[in-house]
């Protein structure tokens, strides 16, 4: 191990919490998907040293002073990049407390920019261990309900680290223009919606990029640190991911991509949008989705379809998916069947691994396998997309991490014979 | 066929209700002919099918499925085998069977075919798409005992649902009420083929369900309404509807006890609410009762065990596995999801191995989907729970599993008989899979109901479009 004696300090505080502590290890004899360039490598040995990848070699050799984990017949993969969730922000949703996933504000002169879950990340939720276990390793997390006219500033969080969860903070800018948003900020009707919506970017460009100081002039009916908080979303640093659906408001918004060249549109669950899949290509917007989202729900989404997915990768869009918090488990399900409705299975994988991580721009960190990526990584027990298949092994940021969830200790305690005591004595 | 409730009737003159009649005449003959006694006024009887099934399957014709991996339903597992199908039920299973002159012959070499999924917890059509509030259909949230609806005239025939469903392999379903309230109202049991009418889709001869709620719906909707605001709000709730219940049953018992024995009794008056109740006592009608905790399970066994009614099942039963031991010394079943949780604190302690620890006690287990999207992948929840359960060590096999998917739903229903599993003389209910069921990339191929072809994949003819669909942007594209 090359490691200086801090950060081994630090390595040795942080497994108090979470996981072994950070060995170098070589997992042989596997499959591994690295979703890099160098594709898929069979009876493969993954080198990780130093929390890192250091090498993906078929047959390689394990060199000395290294942990050996045997992998033969296994599947790995990176670890699953939850793309949209309320990760570490909520715990209970209903009735239980307070939910920092959602956010009340009762004042319409509140934009909204300036709301950044990074303070609010907990990473004792219950939900990551839950997450965990079955390969979820990291994950964007944002608010979900928001009365404010902009969702906020969503992070990219680590489901491996007990003390600093935050791998990105303000990541991602959010935005609602759906005829749902249109309901809550705009008087029910998109006609005042988009206007609105206009009239803030014009704001935010009209900085050309310089932060408004206090002292300068300043003639917007934004606040200062509102429109400042949209100066990266302007020059294309932050992605601005945009719920919508009905085809008529994605042709609005590449009309907005064509006024604002820099902005960088992610489109969050966009049931229509398969319908201007070449488009979104050519203007090079990638989209979010839920591919099991194939019902008519309202006016809006008369097209929802399951092959969206598919439909939409064949055009050239890149996709992720994976929508869901307390179950972001199924991120792999969910992939599995936009597969099983037309997506080629590599894309499929791609959707909750590499994809995810290029839409947030931390694709340079996670998402795939090789040289010097954070070794986060999952051993499977088979193709991670089948519903029977699970995950053996998970590492992150070069831990093993532990197994075991509160759901698990609970399954444990319930199988258990207690011989007459009473549950409460039996703790797996 | 129809088995109607017997406290509906006189019990020596059954035979002489007619469907249609909602009084019957009793000859004079038949009454006690003593010269005192005034004569007697027509006996009064209540009509226990007054929105009949109308559901008449086309003529299947001679169908022959030939060298598939069978799952039966009920726990057998066959390779290289052919099911028979003529006039809509299932006539031969084996290996050796050959095609009557005539039949049609589906090769199913590399394809499972399996008895159609049940789902015994749907909103289609109470709740369907488009979700609009026009069509918030499902629950009567007026009062916290509304046991006088029936959800088959909230069920709305053209829910684009119906047809997703069917692509998954549903078959049947039950559309229950909402969970707002500790009574909801009454269930109905379809079949899975929408045509214009609800009376169309009906499960001929299902007894009816009845949808009661456990512990934070309830409390939180009337919570600020006149109550029930805590959990034994809801319990004295139950208790004081079982007692008029009880009330209202012994009262029709005495009329018809006096009018058998030749006097003129006046006939009590008719209730709605305590005559779907009083159903339930009677055994004729099925409670399918929401609840997810342990606890409130266990009490609700007793308020069940304190006024002599059956609880056919636990919906959402998330901490099923606490007491899995209970619920199979009550005969009750537990409805559940492989996997959803933490929505709400009776939805907290959860765990993947739910349903086959269920199993694993010698309880009935089923799955449920309670959502528009979970229906059309019913295969895939089991196969979530088969896998956890393997996990932790409960090693079923997926023969066992489809239990949990057609023949234990069916028995929740009260329509095993005649569904739920591959054997001769049952409804050929029957779904066709592109490979194991138990795969996220297998799908339906072909669906059958009653024998009749009523879904194939890939083929247009055969892929149905709701009114509502019609002439829309995702016509034909879901």
């Amino acid at each position: 191990m090359k490691t200086t004696m801090k950060t081994l300090a630090v390595s040795v505080s942080l497994c108090l919490s979470l996981g072994a502590l950070a060995d170098d290890i070589a997992i042989t004899g596997a499959t591994v998907h690295t979703m890099s360039k160098q594709g898929t490598v069979e009876n493969a040995t993954v080198l990780v040293e130093d929390g890192k990848i250091k090498s993906v070699k078929a047959d390689g050799k394990v060199p000395r002073g290294y942990k050996q984990v045997d992998a033969s017949g296994k599947v790995i993969t990176p670890g699953i990049i939850g793309a949209y969730t309320s990760l570490g922000l909520v715990e209970v949703e209903y009735s239980a407390g307070i939910t920092d996933y959602s956010v009340k504000m009762e004042d319409a002169d509140y934009l909204g920019t300036q709301i950044d879950v990074s303070y609010a990340i907990n990473p004792d939720s219950s939900l990551m261990d839950i997450a965990r276990i079955d390969g979820i390793t990291s994950a964007v997390s944002g608010v979900s309900y928001t009365d404010t006219f902009f969702g906020g500033q969503g992070a990219v969080i680590t489901l491996g680290d007990k003390t600093n969860p935050v791998l990105k903070s303000r990541a991602v800018m959010s935005i609602d223009l759906t005829g749902d948003a249109a309901e809550g900020v705009a008087g029910g009707s998109r006609a005042i919606l988009w206007p609105k919506f206009m009239a803030v970017l014009a704001q935010a460009a009209s900085l050309k990029g310089k932060a408004l100081e206090q002292d300068d002039e300043w003639e917007g009916d934004l606040s200062r640190a509102d429109v400042n908080a949209l100066l990266p979303v302007m020059s294309g640093d932050m992605p601005l991911l945009v719920s919508v659906k009905r085809l008529s408001d994605i042709r609005n918004l590449l009309t907005v991509k064509g006024m604002y060249k820099d902005l960088d549109v992610v489109l969050l669950n966009p049931t229509e949008a398969w319908r201007i899949a070449d488009e979104l290509a050519k203007h090079n917007i990638g989209v979010i989705l839920d591919p099991e989202n194939n019902l008519p729900y309202d006016f809006e989404q008369l097209g929802a379809t399951l092959s969206n997915a598919a439909k939409l990768h064949a055009a050239g869009v890149t996709v992720a998916i994976g929508m869901n918090t307390h179950n972001i488990r199924l991120a792999t399900q969910h992939a599995g069947n936009a597969v099983a409705h037309g997506m080629p299975w590599q894309e499929g994988l791609a959707a909750i691994t590499s994809n995810v991580a290029k839409l947030f721009g931390v694709d340079d960190q996670i998402g795939s396998l090789s040289k010097g990526k954070r070794a986060d990584l999952v051993v499977w027990s088979g193709d991670p997309l089948e519903v029977m298949s699970y995950a053996e092994n998970v590492i992150i940021n070069g831990k093993e991490m532990p197994m075991e969830s509160r759901q698990s200790k609970l399954r444990d305690r319930y199988l258990a014979d207690p011989k007459g005591a009473p549950y409460r004595y039996i703790k797996p | 066929m129809k088995q109607y409730p017997s406290w509906l009737r006189p019990k020596k003159l059954a035979g002489l209700i007619a469907l249609s009649l909602s009084v019957a005449i009793v000859p004079h003959s038949l009454a006690d002919d003593e010269e005192d006694k005034e004569p007697q006024d027509p006996f009064v009887s209540i009509n226990p099918d007054p929105f009949p099934s109308t559901y008449s399957p086309e003529d299947s014709g001679v169908v022959l499925i030939q060298n598939v991996t069978m799952l039966d339903g009920i726990g057998g597992e066959f390779t290289g085998t052919s099911v028979l199908i003529e006039g809509g039920n299932i006539k031969a299973v084996g290996n050796m069977l050959s095609a009557p002159s005539g039949a049609v012959v589906v090769d199913g070499t590399g394809k499972w075919l399996t008895p159609g999924i049940i789902d015994n917890h749907s909103h289609l059509g109470v709740y369907p798409t488009p979700d609009v509030d026009s069509h918030a259909d499902g629950n009567e949230m007026t009062k916290p005992v509304t046991a006088e609806v029936w959800a088959e005239h909230s069920v709305w025939p053209q829910d684009a649902g119906f047809s997703s469903a069917l692509a998954g392999g549903v078959t049947a379903l039950q559309i229950l009420p909402g969970s707002a309230n500790l009574v909801g109202g009454r269930a109905v049991t379809l079949k899975n083929l929408p045509d214009r009418t609800v009376q169309d889709m009906k499960f001929p001869g299902a007894p009816y369900g009845m949808k009661m709620a456990c512990g934070e719906n309830p409390k939180r909707v009337y919570g600020g309404k006149g109550g029930p605001m805590t959990r034994m709000g809801n319990v004295a709730g139950y208790r004081k509807q079982w007692i008029e219940a009880q009330a209202y049953k012994e009262k029709w018992e005495q009329y018809r006890a006096d009018y058998e024995a030749g006097e003129n009794p006046t006939a009590p008056s008719r209730d709605l609410r305590l005559e779907t109740l009083s159903g339930v006592l009677e055994g004729d009608i099925l409670v399918h009762m929401h609840c997810y905790r342990a606890d409130e399970m266990a009490v609700m066994m007793d308020v069940a065990k304190e006024f002599n009614y059956q609880i056919t099942s636990f919906h959402h039963a998330v901490e099923a596995f606490k007491i899995p031991d209970l619920l199979a010394e009550n005969g009750v079943c537990a409805s559940m999801w492989a996997d959803w949780w933490g929505f709400k604190m009776e939805a907290y302690d959860s765990v993947q191995a739910n349903i086959p620890m269920v199993h694993n006690a010698g309880g009935c287990a089923i799955v449920h989907s309670d959502s528009d999207l979970g229906i059309q992948r019913l295969n895939q929840e089991a196969a979530k729970a088969l896998s956890s359960g393997r996990q932790a060590g409960l090693n079923f096999s997926k023969a066992q599993a489809w239990q949990w998917l057609s023949a234990n739903p069916a028995k929740s229903l009260g329509i095993f008989d005649q569904t739920g599993s591959i054997e001769v003389g049952k409804d050929a209910d029957l779904v066709l899979w592109s490979g194991d069921p138990f795969s996220t990339y297998s799908l339906a191929d072909q669906v059958f109901i009653d024998g009749v072809l009523v879904f194939e994949r890939g083929n247009e003819e055969l892929w149905p479009v709701s009114d509502f669909e019609l002439g829309q942007p995702g016509e034909g594209e879901r």
